[in-house]
């Protein structure tokens, strides 16, 4: 019984803060990047690169979204363009703000 | 679907046209077997075939979708439902994290189902419909067939089951009903999906007839761009990409690349729209089974491989609408290197009136209950003792003998 729009917290993405993988997406290697699904609201989402996936991947274990995206070596010039993704993920319930 | 998004530079369109290590989306049609006999059926189903898979066999096509983490499977027939071991093979699905997406015409969603799918969150249903009102829809689907997808809908509704998928094939009859279709989907709380109408299976024979008119196509066109994502379109119109935006989706043809079809016999064609020995690509009975057809075939290598623009290489909109749509043009007749038969610049009218007398290909295998029409291509032929040998009367256009010839449908009030 998917909910017509994706769940969201309401609070904009701030990538100082923890988050995770939202427990009912599951995540597909590709070459590109991954593609992702949310079996709730049953959107597919394209990571555009492996770094973004291993960022998403780790953001888990990380206190921040920001230290997932260092942890998975993504360069100061670049972090930004992650953050937006990010940002997009989040906006689509991919992935969600967690208790830290 | 939302892209998200560093790396400028590689387009993803790009990336998909060279395929992927499994499908993004899969349609798997269970059975052959249907209670319905939709004159514009794309897989000619009616009666189950024999060699249809066995449960067991199902199953092991599920692990496998699971171990290549295939996220859903779009499951049609035939009427799916009419398997005896449809609900055991759904529920085996999802408890290996086999996402469901069902379509049915309603003839079996009981209050007892419709309170099981509400319950839960892997499965999806997909309820046909091809009229806003009884009339239009049941010159296609058959009489009654609207009143069985209304109580499905309604009882699904009543079950507390929102946003399953009100499908729409669209034709000259209905496109004027788009807002009814709307409104219908509104009022229990589904989402409309609109896809196009192909010239496959049984749709080979009323195609001239039901395909949308150009100028219902331009209409079309509008209307999707005015309602944006709130309408599902499963990729169908990329066609229509020429008249400039385009849709929401990929924009490009998925066949043997991002999807494909397995059918209920195991044979995997390069899509639902593409059932005929050309796009046949193997079967899922053969060593290696569903995977090394997927990612060795070599028709879905080939269709991997850059392809060429052919007649369309000259025209500034082929980077919008990558020359239309496989299956159209194979089963209209039309070389897969040229417009598509739809073409929104109008190429493909010119390339059906030049295709001279042959035959195009005809949609094969057929599961049809009642036997097809079959076109007419005999002229009255004389033995040598001057009697007849074939048929007095040869109709001036296939058409004319069609049950929906000259059917133009009446404009009706709106109602569920």
């Amino acid at each position: 019984m998917p909910p017509l729009t994706p769940p969201t917290t309401g609070a904009p993405f701030d990538v100082s803060r923890p988050y995770a993988l939202h427990p009912q997406v599951a995540l597909r290697p590709e070459s590109f990047g991954a593609l992702a699904y949310h079996f709730g609201t049953r959107r597919l989402s394209f990571l555009k690169s492996r770094t973004l996936l291993a960022v998403v991947e780790s953001l888990a274990d990380q206190p921040s979204g920001l230290e997932a995206c260092r942890v998975a070596g993504v360069a100061p010039g670049e972090l930004a363009s992650y953050e937006r993704a990010l940002a997009t993920l989040a906006d689509s319930g991919m992935i969600c703000e967690r208790v830290a | 679907m939302t892209a998200a998004a560093p790396r400028a530079g590689t387009r993803l369109v790009d990336r998909f046209e060279r395929g992927l290590d499994a499908p993004i989306c899969l349609t798997w049609e269970l059975t052959y077997a249907c209670n319905l006999a939709c004159v514009h059926c794309l897989s000619s189903s009616g009666r189950r075939d024999p060699r249809e898979l066995s449960t067991q066999e199902c199953r092991s096509l599920i692990d496998e979708f699971e171990r290549m983490q295939i996220f859903y499977v779009n499951i049609g027939g035939g009427e799916p439902t009419i398997r005896a071991d449809f609900w055991d093979l759904v529920d085996y699905a999802t408890a290996h994290h086999v996402g469901v997406k069902f379509s049915t015409n309603g003839s079996r969603i009981t209050e007892r189902v419709a309170a099981r799918l509400a319950a839960s969150d892997y499965v999806d249903v997909q309820i046909s419909l091809d009229g806003a009102t009884a009339d239009v829809n049941d010159a296609v689907r058959g009489a009654g067939s609207f009143a069985t997808a209304v109580t499905a809908m309604e009882r699904l509704a009543a079950a507390g089951f929102t946003g399953f998928k009100l499908s729409v094939v669209v034709t000259r009859h209905n496109v004027d009903q788009l807002d009814a279709f709307a409104a219908i989907a509104d009022r229990y709380r589904a989402q409309l999906r609109l896809t196009r109408l192909r010239p496959s299976g049984r749709g080979a024979d009323v195609w001239d007839e039901l395909h949308p008119t150009a100028a219902q196509q331009r209409q079309l066109y509008d209307w999707l761009v005015l309602h944006g994502e709130s309408v599902l379109t499963g990729d169908s119109f990329f066609h229509l990409a020429g008249y400039g935006d385009a849709l929401p989706g990929l924009n490009l043809c998925g066949a043997g690349r991002v999807v494909c079809l397995v059918d209920p016999v195991g044979d995997v064609y390069a899509c639902p729209f593409a059932i005929h020995d050309e796009f046949l690509a193997g079967n899922v009975r053969h060593p290696g089974g569903f995977a090394s057809v997927w990612r060795e075939s070599d028709l879905f290598r080939s269709l991997r491989e850059p392809q060429s623009a052919g007649a369309c290489s000259s025209c500034g909109q082929f980077d919008a609408c990558r020359g239309g749509c496989m299956a159209a043009k194979f089963f209209t007749g039309l070389p897969l290197d040229g417009p598509d038969p739809e073409c929104v610049l109008g190429h493909g009218e010119h390339a059906l009136d030049a295709r001279g007398e042959t035959e195009p290909p005809r949609p094969a295998p057929d599961h049809s209950s009642r036997p097809r029409k079959v076109a007419v291509t005999l002229t009255t032929a004389r033995g040598a003792d001057g009697v007849r040998s074939g048929p007095d009367h040869r109709p001036d256009r296939s058409c004319d003998e069609h049950p929906l010839a000259g059917f133009v449908p009446a404009p009706g009030p709106s109602r569920p």
